[in-house]
């Protein structure tokens, strides 16, 4: 196990190639549910349980079935059915996370609360396991990119809660009251995310 | 291989996904179920869904949860009033405890308009004008600022800046409290409103009567005339101050006839003052 490679998958998502400001999936709840920082870092947390737990499920079903050379020895796979398999994997997937934590622990799915269905829509998680699969990451890799780029997600979101409390109480003119500012502000910290493009471990 | 057979492939494959998927699910549903009271369905169903907070619980999810779990009482919730209560009671086979209508009222009568301290140009909120030194333009340091904060926080449009000062429309206020956490001068009480002859003080100052002449046309000065008059002890002067106890009042509307200030309402007015209106009357005019 390359410890380098990883340690450079987790910068990549967290920093270098944010799931939100740089490759722009999961634009929606971005801007949905920022107005507070707590409900921001609620959304936060689900989104780095749902990434990781998707890329772990997606990873053996993509290997073991879709592309898997036992069953399809020829030229043919069933590679371009991915999106729709991956959709399908994470809605079912949401669904019975869902389930399981209203009995197991019940304090932690109340403060998911309705995060955790809302990330079934959310392209992030469709987009870090299609990632995956393109980057030919194995299962470990798929994993750590699967979290990393859920706390880039938080990371992303927190920071723009924090803008967007501010933006509260400062005087901004008319036509920008609101969401159009918020989008402004959302571009403005994109930009400054450029500054990490380029940044390697070694 | 034909398109045909990539199809077929394609279709199956997906197709024993999804009953695969289908049959974890459906078993998963089974083994996780969690036990809820259907109670709690139907209490929910038939509050009035505007998660006002009221009650003081968590929007009425919550409210119906915790009467489900015998924590609250049937009749907490405000905005639905008694037939509300009566529709949970029956749900929960309990017999249904009177609510009384409790509605916002404002302490002030707006008197001190024409005594503002200085002329203030800020930003029109109360809030914002409490802040200025001073504690605002008004006259009276505990009279309503007339900014229309509260208007602006009703859910339920009951409330409104009329003439500098903020009056309550007690048919549709649901005593969701939240004006009274909004106002800074803290001077919105819930009251129960009686339907049939509501009496009112509505004053907040606890200055003395000398001080409050100065700053208002009908403010309290505590002289007790009130107090004196009342039949049924219900009113007490504290700090300068008269309050009325529901719990005792009557609504024969004496204190308002007594009072010099023409500070007391009886259904919103304040009654013609006739001298020495014998008490048999008092209860019956109107």
């Amino acid at each position: 196990m390359d410890i380098t490679k990883l340690l450079s998958i987790a910068l990549g998502a967290i920093l270098v190639n944010n799931f939100i400001l740089s490759q722009f999936l999961g634009i929606c709840p971005f801007m949905g549910v920022s107005k507070k920082m707590d409900t921001a870092l609620g959304m936060g947390m689900a989104v780095i349980f749902v990434m990781g737990l998707a890329s772990a499920v997606c990873w053996p079903i993509n290997e073991f079935i879709l592309v898997n050379p036992k069953l399809f020895p020829g030229e043919f796979n069933l590679g371009f059915m991915q999106t729709i398999v991956y959709i399908l994997v994470i809605a079912c997937l949401v669904q019975f996370v869902e389930m399981f934590l209203q009995k197991a622990m019940p304090a932690l799915y109340s403060a998911l609360g309705i995060y955790l269905p809302l990330i079934t829509t959310n392209c992030a998680v469709l987009g870090v396991v299609l990632l995956n699969t393109q980057n030919h990451y194995n299962f470990i890799e798929s994993v750590v990119y699967g979290v990393t780029g859920g706390i880039g997600f938080l990371l992303a979101i927190v920071l723009f809660a924090s803008v967007r409390e501010r933006l509260e109480f400062s005087e901004c003119p008319k036509a920008f009251e609101g969401f159009p500012i918020a989008l402004v502000t959302a571009g403005l910290i994109a930009l400054a995310f450029m500054g990490f493009t380029g940044l390697k471990i070694w | 291989m034909t398109l045909g057979m990539i199809v077929a492939v394609a279709a199956v494959v997906l197709l024993v996904l999804g009953v695969v998927f289908g049959l974890i699910l459906g078993f998963a549903a089974k083994v996780f179920a969690v036990e809820k009271d259907p109670r709690e369905e139907a209490i929910a169903g038939c509050l009035p869904g505007a998660n006002c907070g009221g009650c003081g619980f968590p929007g009425c999810s919550g409210y119906a949860a915790a009467v489900a779990a015998g924590k609250a009482a049937t009749n907490c919730c405000a905005a639905g009033g008694e037939t509300v209560a009566a529709k949970i009671a029956e749900i929960m086979g309990v017999k249904a405890e009177a609510s009384v209508k409790m509605a916002a009222q404002v302490q002030c009568t707006g008197g001190c308009r024409g005594h503002e301290q200085y002329e203030y140009v800020g930003i029109q909120d109360c809030a914002a004008a409490a802040r200025v030194p001073g504690g605002g333009p008004a006259g009276c340091s505990f009279g309503c600022l007339g900014f229309g904060t509260c208007e602006s926080v009703c859910p339920f449009d009951a409330i409104h800046v009329v003439d500098g000062v903020a009056k309550v429309d007690v048919e549709k206020c649901k005593a969701c409290k939240k004006c009274i956490d909004v106002c800074p001068r803290h001077i919105i009480v819930l009251a129960p409103y009686k339907t049939k002859r509501h009496v009112a003080i509505t004053c907040s100052s606890k200055d003395k009567g000398a001080d409050v002449r100065k700053v208002c046309d009908n403010g309290c000065i505590g002289c007790g005339l009130c107090a004196k008059a009342c039949p049924k002890e219900a009113i007490t002067v504290d700090k300068n101050l008269a309050v009325i106890d529901y719990d005792k009042c009557v609504g024969c509307g004496l204190c308002a006839q007594k009072c010099p200030r023409k500070l007391i309402t009886v259904d919103g007015k304040v009654p013609e003052i006739k001298p020495a209106a014998p008490k048999a009357s008092g209860a019956e005019q109107k």
